[in-house]
């Protein structure tokens, strides 16, 4: 198979994690609340899957009118005080950024969830040039101490016992240590409270941008991206461009299904939209808005006739949580800022075909994905055309020779028949290289036994019918 | 603007392109493939959770999602009343300072506590409003179908007081009790008619974390207590 | 009805009786069969591993032989999915795109053939044993299989079925996705040996052996007391 760095990587992270029960156990046993929790939620709507079609029509429509409804945002955006930046590569939002921060002269940066921050490696360049970056989110700012990227884009810390966590909290805030989540949970928010209090800069993500109003809606449970958006004196917020959604009451629909197809629960605890910096008259409230439009490759997955719909995707995890892959392998493996079926489909076009398309190979195709998602992404068929694109552009030479051997014997159907009765007279012999370096099904035989032909095979029995 | 012009271009020329229409491999669905083709054009709420249409019900389906969400949602007779369970709360809680906005219900209902106050309106100092113990604010709406509570940076005091004290008290008029969410976003527009506040924003139970081995933790960041009180 | 069958290669192969069974059934029924011995697969794998060139010709003679079948019934819900979903998409915009979809529409798995278009759920069959059903990926996901084959189970006398947690998870076979990403394919497996020994069933029934293959491979080499079998073994038996 062809191996770039990344998936030489790939495959020895998954065989690793693959094998250890603990990690197993641990994430299907957190994944398994999660099930009970959106089924009963699903039950709850008088139509889930009508809701799914029309939550996939409204985005359909959204992305196939992007030009019109990023005009219509910033100009509405704009027109209250806010100041839209448009960045082409991560780059330029990595630069847009640190201009904003620098001419404020900011001392401290308080972040709520960024994905896209993420994925153009904002906190390394903000810290790298000098400035305090703390995450407000519980499970983002666990894994900012722990110097790892988050394990789930949803739920950042899903890997870490609280063991773990209190282990970590002692070491890097001197904390004594506790087995309550509770405790550990009170720790972070004193350390926090003090940071939304001081902070310059807030940098927010946005779950979606409304087109009509111009507004940016983020979704939040602990209330971190509440404070971040309200005591800093400049609020500044990274979103891809893909995000947008026709109407402000398009969210009547999309909030709901955010929040049960991502978390199992009806509405996320805190769901706000903002359409400009403090206005007159208000109490308190960001001095300055900026929002930075980001579009590092989106337009180019824009382009695909076949696999457009992927930028329909909310963010909402659902693919990650019911793909049997991702509960064996875990987030990290995955080695990209976005994981599970949406990160497999979307990470060979957003970084490169040849040196990600593993990704799409690491999949049984089993669908859970397609099934699961909210606005319908048609994921496992995507990866299905993705593993088309790698190979045509660059075969595997001897697969191809494999397959057009394959093609041969298939199509003839006596060498078929032959093949059955010499693999009949072969498997004698298989046991005595079964396991070891000479055996040529070894990837099988590792953990499994092999079938056996049969005495007689079903077209021998049809024949000898007659 | 250079920018704003190449990815606008790049957007065109991305669409000038014919794409395939997502959901035609879903054949999973309870539903047999001929009702995913035929999408009905009905308005959203008809696939959202149910909300009767009288009072009572939404009332009850409000308090059920209250219940749920550890929201303490009681709905009084009278603003005396209302007073009264302030007051019972304050007590039990052991506030010291408060803060609150100018309103017909919250100003005196915060005055009537004999406690220091603190008024958001027109700028205050955030490291008072931090050490305040309950913030008391109004609302714009409570939305039945999700136990939720819409409050904006104009009728709620600002964007913090309802995030940074460790207790959010809502009071609210039984009129402003909706249906759902729909319902709350036409509410928006009316009000606002398109000068809308800077922030507008659905509380739906205090704050709360499961980052934890997905264990249900309160006071994240936010109120670890929500309490509406409906007169 | 002159039914067209559709034997993949692994049945040949390995699980003949499958095959077997099923023409014994619909012989019962008063079906004859027309078994077309020139065809051997589907063409899934080249499929699946990205290489769609080299999948027309296997998949070009199938819709060839096939063109003039009055109906055609697939005995795996894989390659019920590869020729009734995918062959459409992989001769898009080709010439064989009409006779792809043509085929289509006239294709069924095995469970959904007798109870969707036959409407026939009791076949007289008895297995009085206990067991767990296996929901194939791309039958449950790709065809829309599930009530089928348990109204064919329900019928069979002294059959007890018990339903496994993870029924529809994916059992891990996936094709060459079980050699290329063998130690994910078989923790995969593993969390389906184990949801099926919770059910304390003796058998795990599945309409598609490739899955079944893969099991009952895990389930050898732990060497665990339970047997898988094919739908239409069990509805053969009497």
């Amino acid at each position: 198979m062809s191996t770039t760095p990344a998936a030489a990587e790939f495959k020895k992270e998954a065989t690793t994690l693959s094998k250890d029960l603990t990690h197993r156990a641990f994430i299907r046993g957190a994944l398994k609340k999660y099930e009970v929790a959106r089924d009963s939620k699903k039950a709850r709507f008088q139509d889930w899957q009508q809701a799914r079609n029309a939550a996939s029509e409204i985005k359909w429509q959204a992305i196939n009118h992007l030009d019109t409804h990023l005009a219509d945002f910033a100009r509405n955006l704009e027109a209250r005080g806010a100041k839209v930046h448009w960045a082409s590569t991560g780059e330029q939002a990595r630069e847009i950024i640190l201009g904003i921060v620098r001419e404020k002269k900011a001392k401290a940066i308080v972040k709520s969830k960024v994905m896209t921050g993420e994925e153009v490696h904002l906190n390394d360049a903000l810290e790298k040039a000098g400035f305090e970056v703390v995450e407000s989110d519980l499970g983002e700012y666990i894994v900012q101490l722990r110097h790892e990227a988050p394990y789930h884009f949803v739920f950042p810390a899903m890997h870490l016992t609280r063991g773990q966590i209190s282990e970590l909290f002692t070491k890097e805030l001197g904390t004594a240590p506790t087995n309550s989540p509770e405790e550990l949970t009170m720790i972070a928010r004193r350390v926090l409270r003090n940071k939304y209090i001081t902070a310059d800069i807030g940098i927010t993500g946005a779950n979606f941008a409304i087109a009509e109003t111009g507004m940016i809606s983020i979704t939040d449970n602990e209330g971190n991206a509440r404070l971040t958006c309200a005591l800093p004196k400049t609020m500044i917020t990274l979103m891809g461009i893909e995000k947008v959604l026709p109407k402000l009451e398009d969210l009547a629909l999309f909030l709901p299904m955010l929040a049960t197809a991502g978390a199992g629960q009806l509405m996320t605890g805190y769901n706000t939209m903002y359409g400009g910096p403090k206005q007159p008259g208000e109490a308190d409230g960001p001095e300055e808005f900026h929002v930075v439009l980001l579009d590092n490759k989106r337009t180019s997955l824009l382009a695909s006739a076949e696999q457009r719909d992927a930028l329909q995707c909310i963010r909402c995890g659902a693919c990650l949580n019911v793909c049997p892959i991702y509960k064996n392998i875990g987030g990290h493996t995955y080695g990209t800022t976005y994981q599970g079926p949406i990160g497999a489909v979307i990470t060979p076009k957003l970084r490169g075909l040849q040196e990600w398309s593993h990704l799409s190979f690491a999949s049984s195709l089993c669908g859970a994905c397609t099934q699961a998602c909210p606005v319908k992404i048609d994921l496992h068929h995507h990866l299905l055309q993705s593993r088309r694109d790698a190979r045509a552009q660059k075969p595997v030479w001897w697969e191809k020779l494999a397959f057009q051997g394959a093609a041969i014997l298939f199509t003839n159907a006596w060498m078929f028949d032959l093949g059955m009765k010499l693999g009949r007279i072969g498997q004698i012999f298989h046991p005595l290289i079964k396991g070891t370096p000479l055996d040529p099904a070894l990837a099988w035989t590792k953990s499994r036994e092999l079938p056996k032909v049969a005495p007689e095979t079903f077209r021998e029995w049809w024949n000898h019918r007659k | 603007m250079n920018e704003r012009e190449n990815i606008l271009g790049r957007i065109r020329e991305a669409l000038s392109v014919p794409a395939q229409k997502p959901g035609g491999h879903d054949h999973a669905s309870e539903k047999p493939c001929g009702d995913c083709a035929s999408k009905e054009a009905r308005p959203v709420t008809a696939w959202l959770p149910l909300v009767g249409e009288a009072f009572e019900e939404q009332v009850e389906l409000f308090a059920k999602n209250s219940k749920e969400l550890t929201t303490d949602f009681r709905l009084v007779a009278s603003e005396e009343e209302l007073r009264a369970c302030l007051a019972e709360i304050a007590q039990a809680e052991g506030w010291k300072k408060i803060a609150t906005h100018a309103g017909a219900l919250t100003g005196e209902a915060a005055a009537a506590l004999g406690l220091p106050v603190l008024h958001t309106d027109g700028g205050y100092d955030v490291c008072e409003l931090e050490q305040c113990d309950a913030g008391i604010s109004a609302c714009d709406a409570l939305v039945a179908q999700t136990g939720g509570v819409l409050v904006t940076s104009q009728s709620a005091g600002g964007r913090a007081l309802s995030v940074l004290p460790p207790h959010h008290v809502v009071l609210a008029r039984r009129e402003q009790l909706v249906p759902d969410l729909t319902a709350a976003f036409a509410l928006l527009k009316a009000k606002y008619q398109g000068a809308y506040p800077s922030m507008i924003s659905f509380i739906t139970g205090p704050s709360r974390t499961g980052d934890i081995e997905r264990i249900l933790v309160l006071g994240a960041h936010g109120p670890k207590k929500l309490t509406v009180l409906c007169v | 009805m002159k039914v067209t069958l559709f034997i993949p290669c692994f049945i040949d192969a390995c699980f003949p009786k499958a095959g077997a069974s099923v023409v014994q059934i619909l012989e019962r029924l008063g079906h004859t069969i027309d078994y077309p011995q020139e065809l051997t697969c589907c063409g899934q794998p080249a499929f699946n591993s990205g290489y769609w060139e080299e999948t027309r010709p296997v998949a070009a003679k199938v819709l060839a032989r096939l063109k003039d079948a009055e109906v055609v019934v697939i005995v795996s819900g894989s390659c019920g999915a590869m020729i009734k979903n995918f062959y459409p998409e992989l001769f898009k915009d080709t010439p064989q795109e009409a006779d792809a979809l043509r085929l289509s529409a006239k294709c069924y798995e095995f469970s959904d053939f007798l109870v969707t278009k036959l409407g026939v759920t009791d076949l007289g069959a008895q297995f009085p044993h206990r067991v767990t059903f296996h929901d194939g990926c791309h039958g449950r996901r790709e065809l829309g299989l599930k009530a089928q084959p348990r109204a064919l189970m329900a019928a069979v006398r002294g059959l007890q079925l018990v339903e496994m947690e993870e029924a529809e998870t994916c059992c891990g076979f996936g094709g060459t996705f079980s050699a290329k990403f063998p130690m994910i394919s078989s923790a995969m497996g593993e969390g389906k040996v184990a949801s099926a020994l919770e059910t304390e069933a003796e058998y795990i029934v599945s309409n598609d052996s490739s899955c079944l293959m893969h099991i009952q491979g895990l389930i050898d080499r732990q060497g665990k007391p339970l047997k898988t079998i094919h739908l239409a073994e069990v509805l053969n038996n009497r």
